[in-house]
């Protein structure tokens, strides 16, 4: 079957079976090989994406059911100029040892942010509750991610300023 | 080495992270090959039976499959997986074929191996092969296996691998002589390290050079290329084995196991390059599993509370097969029952026992988060019948700084002799005790506050590190005045590379940006390397790096000697970047290395060094739902010269959530037909971000190693060592007065609800 999406930005059209799941669509057929594959039944989070603003899991979601989506992988959120400032807290925190859940947490806490600016470390804890790590023992992705917060809400506020609501964060 | 800089002690951010937070580290499965084959492994649903017949015709006919292969394929003597550490003849008989020939002995163990040109064909494949086994009764537990009713190897006679005994001092005239002694018996439960990166391997045979390329490699690479050499019939140089981004070590990962000879020999036998990822389901059935173990141990003590002697027996459940590192758990368990307390006399053997279930190997703390809590435990039982105090009765036990180094108890058949190097272990415990503010939270012990009961409690530990016997590291000063560093060591998520990179700018004296990278993971860096286990990374590749780079000095000097019409004892090497001659003549060091200028260094080893510590916690118990509240968990660690505090934090960290996934949810259940019954992530509960949200971690560096010349010791096992025993002895001291003693790990909510209900009923009673 043929699919079409938007892939950080990019317009694409795959050539997939019907049982291909996302992830592995978006690792093996193109090649965005940031979102990883750890339990393939949706429990670890290591494989979430952005789909139309929500986080979810590309393990569990076929890559038929992506068309016409606006997708944001861990690469989306990347430049090579310099780390976002989510992706800094993360390296000063120390919110990351083997790095392999790393990209599910980003994309997982980018999109807690960017709806909820304002949210307190228990929300915080409640969300990412559904990624495991095994390296770092949570406490330092958490606090990475309160200390994100600040860049998030001086978006939100620009974003007021301007009178847009939706656009797309970088 | 600090007269220039002093990044060695610096929380410098990783140099790892740019990649990983951006999505562009590489771990093995994001690897592809135009015309590679994928390989999916059919494996046994049967824990014990004979294989009658295995008929691979339909999967052979289905269109996209390459090849099946089976035991018959591989040739006259199907290869064994070898033992890498304690290398016994003993073991022998247990060896693991690399795949299935006459029996299976596991859930899970390889029956075949399908090649195709897609994952999903390969894996629709394997639904039609037809295998037929005749089911044997399978040994579910150790008591099973001693009676020996059913064998898993009818040639051996006998389930038990091996025993190992550990003999200090002389116990029967020690118990014979004491005040006081108590008998005990205690258990922990079969889990795992289960790193976030399942497992995966490409494969890639070139004929006409004889060739063989395998990535996926990761911890002892060097090892695994001897294995795979023999068995391939091939010479070691013609096999490179690629240590890609690894996603999680923790002891289990980067063993040889049977996959790392069946996916390179599918890629020779189909001339094409062969990848395999396993799923989350295999990893948990084939992945080495851990700390199955239980012990009937006697403690004799003077009125006093000084400990006279230890003795008894422990068991360990090692699974199917004896295999790589199978041996470790258990021969520690009969070698660090002590811990770092001075006990004079000691006599423990632990019997291997072989059952129908995964083999075992080592995790992250290897018969050290056993013997914790059973010693642990055992003190704080014993304290109270003496009516002392557990923090006197440790402190009256702990070996003191003076004693040191302190010989404790040998193993036999293994004849190894050890030593603790350095520390101060008071210290520690003191440290701990104030951290937590146990003068005043203890008074909480026992309370009964809005339906909770309080408990405080507190543990030490020892982290051995630094096995030997080598690291290599070889340093190249590149034409642009860089510097490229190689070792022997590998990195398993640990940050090795900015560790390395540390010290490396440290004995070069150049700053960091000098050091163009720290090449680590191929078999083709340095001429020998050991790998990374047993806490020895940072003591012995930093410690080679630290020879290469005074002999890469050296090199200089020679080479800008004849440059300069000088001795190369008048030459200084200024900055790193430029050889200055008598008179000042000078030449850039970017200028000499067109000559080539490199050298190889190593350090060798025959000691270890010994982390030490003690971890406290401070819980609240629901005692109508057996749940427990972490409130407070402190772990304080000397681990002698700190290369990154940062990076030992967050190791202690995550090590201290890992033990207590192990203390208090994690189980691998099977049942009495064999069958593993926790085979998902829904199944294996591993803690979360909502489960402990309380650690503190404090780290010194008080007593560096007189046993390198960094003087590390190793880091990263500390955090999980004690946490078992810890948790233990806080819901044991909070529920106290319901007369609850956990004597078995996990301490899940039904556990603790259970052990509630006993109490009230011995009460009633």
């Amino acid at each position: 079957m043929s699919v079409r999406f938007r892939v950080n930005g990019r317009e694409v059209e795959v050539e997939v079976e019907p049982r291909l799941t996302l992830a592995d669509c978006l690792r093996h057929h193109l090649r965005l090989t940031g979102t990883h594959v750890g339990c393939e039944h949706g429990v670890c989070g290591a494989c979430t994406i952005i789909v139309d603003g929500a986080a979810v899991r590309s393990c569990l979601m076929l890559a038929v059911q992506a068309e016409g989506a606006e997708v944001v992988t861990v690469e989306g959120l990347s430049n090579d100029a310099e780390l976002s400032p989510l992706q800094k807290s993360f390296r000063r925190h120390h919110a990351l040892q083997c790095g392999f859940c790393t990209p599910g947490m980003i994309t997982t806490a980018h999109a807690l942010l960017s709806e909820e600016p304002d949210c307190d470390a228990a929300r915080v804890r409640e969300v990412l509750s559904g990624n495991l790590c095994r390296c770092t023992g949570y406490i330092p992705i958490v606090e990475a991610v309160l200390d994100a917060r600040a860049a998030y809400q001086q978006e939100d506020g620009a974003r007021e300023r301007a009178g847009d609501r939706k656009g797309d964060r970088p | 080495m600090r007269t220039v800089n002093s990044l060695v002690g610096s929380p410098i951010e990783r140099l790892e992270d740019l990649r990983f937070l951006r999505g562009r580290g590489q771990y093995v499965d994001d690897l592809a090959r135009g015309d590679m084959l994928h390989a999916a492994i059919l494996r046994s649903s049967v824990a014990h039976g004979r294989i009658r017949s295995i008929d691979v015709s339909a999967a052979r006919a289905l269109a996209g499959v390459h090849s099946v292969i089976t035991a018959t394929d591989i040739g006259n003597r199907v290869p064994r997986v070898p033992m890498r550490l304690q290398p016994l003849p003993d073991f022998e008989p247990f060896g693991q074929p690399v795949i299935a020939e006459t029996k299976v002995r596991y859930v899970g163990e390889a029956i075949a191996v399908v090649l195709a040109d897609t994952a999903g064909i390969a894996e629709d494949a394997l639904g039609l092969i037809e295998v037929d086994i005749e089911a044997l009764p399978a040994v579910s537990d150790r008591h099973a296996s001693a009676q020996g009713a059913s064998l898993l190897f009818e040639d051996a006679g006998s389930n038990l691998a091996i025993k190992f005994r550990a003999v200090r001092g002389d116990a029967a005239t020690a118990f014979r002589d004491a005040d006081y002694v108590r008998r005990e018996s205690f258990r922990t439960q079969r889990h795992m390290a289960l790193p976030m990166e399942p497992r995966g391997l490409l494969a890639e045979w070139d004929a006409a050079r004889g060739r063989l390329t395998v990535s996926g490699g990761a911890k002892v690479l060097f090892f695994n290329r001897r294995t795979l050499a023999k068995q391939m019939d091939l010479p070691e140089d013609a096999i490179e084995i690629v240590e890609n981004d690894v996603g999680g070590g923790f002891g289990a990962r980067g063993e040889f196991y049977p996959e790392d000879f069946l996916i390179p020999f599918a890629a020779r036998y189909a001339g094409r390059p062969v990848k395999w990822t396993e799923d989350r389901r295999e990893h948990l059935m084939c992945v080495n599993h851990a700390r199955e173990a239980e012990c009937d141990i006697e403690i004799a003590c003077a009125r006093d509370g000084t400990i006279l002697g230890l003795r008894g027996h422990a068991y360990v459940d090692v699974g199917a097969y004896m295999r790589t590192n199978g041996a470790v758990g258990a021969r520690n368990i009969a070698q660090f029952m002590s811990g770092p307390y001075r006990i004079p006399h000691i006599d423990i053997d632990v019997a291997l026992l072989l059952t129908n279930k995964t083999p075992v190997g080592t995790y992250r703390g290897p018969g050290r988060f056993e013997t914790d809590f059973f010693r642990e435990r055992f003190f704080d039982m014993v304290a109270q019948d003496l009516s002392l105090d557990r923090v006197e009765f440790r402190r009256r036990n702990l070996v003191s700084q003076r004693e040191m180094p302190y010989s404790i108890a040998t193993i036999t058949p293994f004849e190894s002799k050890d030593e603790f190097d350095s520390g101060d272990y008071h210290a520690t415990l003191d440290r701990c005790l104030a951290e937590i503010n146990w003068s005043e939270t203890s008074k909480l012990a026992g309370k009964l506050i809005d339906g909770r009961y309080h408990g405080l409690a507190l543990g030490c530990f020892i982290e051995g590190g630094a096995a030997g016997p080598k690291e290599s590291a070889r340093i190249v000063l590149e034409p642009d005045g860089c510097y490229s560093v190689y070792v022997g060591s590998s990195a398993i998520g640990q940050g090795l590379e900015t560790a390395f990179a540390q010290i490396a700018a440290d004995a070069l004296e150049v700053p960091l940006e000098r050091i163009r990278g720290i090449f680590h993971g191929s078999t083709s860096y340095v001429s020998d390397g050991y790998g990374a286990y047993h806490s020895r990374s940072v003591v012995m590749g930093g410690s080679a790096m630290l020879d290469a780079a005074a002999k890469l000095r050296e090199a200089i000097r020679a080479e800008a000697a004849t440059r300069l019409g000088c001795t190369p004892g008048e030459v200084e090497i200024v900055e790193g970047t430029k050889a200055v001659g008598p008179g000042g003549a000078s030449i850039a060091l970017a200028g000499l290395a067109r000559e080539g200028v490199e050298a190889e260094g190593a350090f060798l080893n025959k000691k270890h060094t010994y982390t030490y510590g003690a971890h406290a916690a401070h819980v609240a118990v629901d005692p109508k739902l057996g749940q427990v509240e972490l409130i407070d968990y402190v772990v304080v660690e000397d681990c002698g010269r700190i290369i990154n505090p940062m990076t030992v934090h967050g190791q202690a960290v995550g090590s201290v959530v890992q033990g207590l996934g192990g203390a208090m949810m994690e189980h691998l259940v099977y049942d009495q037909q064999g069958q593993l019954l926790t085979g998902s992530l829904a199944d294996y509960l591993i803690p979360t971000a909502s489960d402990f949200p309380n650690i503190r971690s404090v780290v010194l560096e008080n007593h560096p190693s007189p046993i390198n010349p960094l003087g590390a010791k190793g880091a990263g096992e500390g955090g999980i060592i004690a946490a078992g025993g810890v948790m233990a002895n806080a819901i044991a001291n909070a529920l106290g007065t319901l007369g609850v003693q956990p004597r078995e790990l996990p301490l899940t909510p039904t556990r603790i609800w259970e052990l509630v209900q006993a109490g009230k009923q011995r009460a009633a009673e």
